[in-house]
């Protein structure tokens, strides 16, 4: 097996107190894994005070799942829950910067790794591999099992405490990440999952993909967002639908799942995630705020209506 | 690998910017051609999009003595995406990576691409199984270059700094880098905004700073979107948009990288 994958003295791996030992996969020789140096005792349920699982989740890249992720915390956070989001994007782990916890570190408790608080009030908890790495500009060149030891780490070792919802950012697929996480959370009974689109066939396509995931996985699918739905021109308000449009709302009926909503392109939110803002608190005039309103309303609808999960 | 000449990667760390809208245009506009054979090969095996943005879903492949088949968009231009393996477009490729490295092992060892002028290689997004598997798969054969695709914010320049790391970490020689969605002008007033503003320099300045070429920025036109749900290229729809003058600006300058840096086997052909 090539060195790509890393080893022990690769500068990918995570500076939290572990290091890579080879593991033979069968017929294929060793792969490097990351193990705990100091044997952690497997904390009593690290995912006991959380009472609703979301997973956002899209088969394409770029549709906004960690934009939603995003602005889905702060406007829970803003009608009084505590929120977490879990980031098992590895490769390009978007969390920190959008809700301006970059260059945060993560420290050791007892019942695990303690996340990262956006605030004093520790109303929305952080974790990432953003946090993990020595510099930021750096890859994280792992394959799959690499991740998917890091990922069931993420949701069996962080100290999440007491939190009204979970948000868990994914990277775009239907592979080993997903597959880690949704395997991991089985026996959380998540809420769902939240699917991402824009109004374009060709996301569409990867998405309708997505959903057999789901179904195959045995994951509610709670609704479905379309994102990007037209860009309302700042200087004279026509309204072009850039990356056309209907696609969402087809794929939902299609699917026969609830959509819950269509949110335009919006300069002021995209700025809101460079700088990591506050948008929901800070921009509701802006275009996006109210369908981002409305799909946070209809989670928490969702959250306190009887059924699965 | 043998009868390729120039083996171009199209790469980013981050998703949705348009990776696969510009493989499959550097395809087009090279294939236009029709002395130049073009192959362009998706190895998206979770979302293989190119099928879709050629106007060739629901093709299937065909076995032959010498290979796979690929898909013919034109005499000159063939396909081969995990998407024509699927009978349906609601099937999912629900595969680990191990998997997936196989998949990827078998279009290149064999898909009887014949002789090809260029095969452009559209890639997922990250730098994961599928980029070490064709990296590696592709080593012994010299990949003459790779295309980075971003959008002009931090959010897409933070993962594509990873996908240029990575590039210098597996010795990978850049070609450069392509900005899309740079700009958008109302089809009504004419004005300019910025839908994704760049509010850290956009990918000039990430160029500037790494030393690596920016081959061009690539203003949004909602034709693209709309040629690309259609399977049809953008270049001939509409020959006179910006995005197309950026287009075809990148695609000369990809074809004059690639005739200044001689493949691996025309340089075994000149010396032999």
């Amino acid at each position: 097996m090539p060195a790509l994958c890393g080893g022990p003295r690769s500068q990918t791996t995570p500076r939290l107190p572990w290091t890579c030992s080879p593991r033979p996969i069968s017929g294929r020789g060793a792969c490097w894994v990351p193990v705990p140096t100091a044997p952690v005792p497997p904390a009593p349920g690290n995912l006991s005070g959380v009472r609703h699982i979301l997973l956002v989740l899209s088969g394409k890249g770029g549709v906004g799942k960690s934009t939603l992720c995003a602005q889905l915390a702060l406007a829970l956070r803003h009608e009084g829950k505590k929120v977490g989001v879990l980031d098992v994007d590895l490769c390009g782990p978007s969390v920190p910067r959008m809700l301006g916890a970059q260059g945060s570190a993560v420290h050791q408790c007892d019942s695990g790794w303690v996340p990262v608080y956006m605030d004093q009030e520790q109303s929305v908890a952080l974790m990432s591999v953003g946090f993990l790495l020595e510099k930021p500009d750096e890859a994280l060149v792992w394959r799959g099992p690499k991740k998917n030891a890091l990922i069931q780490q993420f949701v069996s070792d962080v100290a999440w405490g007491e939190l009204d919802f979970l948000v868990v950012d994914t990277p775009p697929g239907t592979s080993d990440e997903h597959l880690s996480v949704v395997e991991a959370l089985r026996s959380h009974q998540p809420l769902g999952a939240l699917l991402v689109t824009t109004p374009q066939a060709v996301a569409v396509g990867d998405v309708r993909r997505e959903l057999t995931f789901c179904r195959k996985t045995g994951l509610r699918v709670v609704g479905v967002v379309e994102n990007m739905s037209g860009f309302a021109c700042p200087h004279c308000s026509e309204c072009t639908n850039v990356f056309s449009t209907g696609g969402g709302e087809e794929l939902a009926r299609h699917a026969g799942v609830p959509f819950l909503g269509s949110v335009p392109l919006d300069p002021q939110l995209a700025r809101s995630l460079e700088e990591g803002g506050d948008f929901m608190r800070d921009f509701p005039g802006s275009p996006a705020y109210p369908a981002l309103a409305a799909i946070a309303r209809k989670i928490l609808d969702a959250a306190q209506a009887p059924g699965p999960g | 690998m043998k009868t390729v000449k120039h083996k171009i990667l199209v790469l980013s760390g981050k998703g949705g910017v348009g990776k696969s809208t510009l493989s499959a245009h550097l395809a087009h506009g090279l294939a236009e051609d029709e002395n130049t054979q073009v192959a362009l090969l998706d190895i998206d095996i979770c979302g293989p999009s190119v099928p879709k943005i050629m106007g060739l879903e629901g093709e299937q492949v065909h076995q032959s003595g010498s290979g796979w088949s690929p898909v013919y968009v034109e005499d000159n231009l063939g396909v081969m995406s995990v998407g024509f393996l699927l009978s349906s477009p609601d099937d999912a490729v629900i595969w680990r990576g191990p998997r997936k490295n196989g998949m990827i092992k078998q279009f290149l060892r064999d898909v009887d691409w014949g002789e090809v002028d260029y095969l452009i290689v559209d890639t997922p997004p990250g730098t994961s199984d599928e980029h070490l598997s064709v990296v590696q798969y592709l080593s012994a054969a010299n990949i003459d270059g790779v295309v980075i695709v971003t959008t002009p914010q931090e959010v897409s320049l933070q993962d594509v700094r990873k996908e240029i790391n990575f590039c210098h970490k597996v010795k990978l020689p850049l070609i450069g880098v392509v900005e899309n969605m740079s700009s958008f002008v109302c089809p009504r007033c004419k004005k300019e905004s910025q839908i994704f503003p760049p509010t850290t320099g956009g990918a000039e300045a990430m160029c500037q700073d790494l030393q690596i070429p920016l081959l061009g920025r690539v203003p949004l036109d909602p034709q693209i979107g709309k040629s690309c749900d259609k399977g049809q290229s953008f270049l001939t729809d509409a020959p006179d948009s910006p995005a197309t003058l950026a287009y075809r600006s990148i695609i000369q300058r990809v074809r004059a990288f690639c005739h200044r840096h001689p493949s691996h086997e025309e340089e075994q052909r000149s010396t032999s």
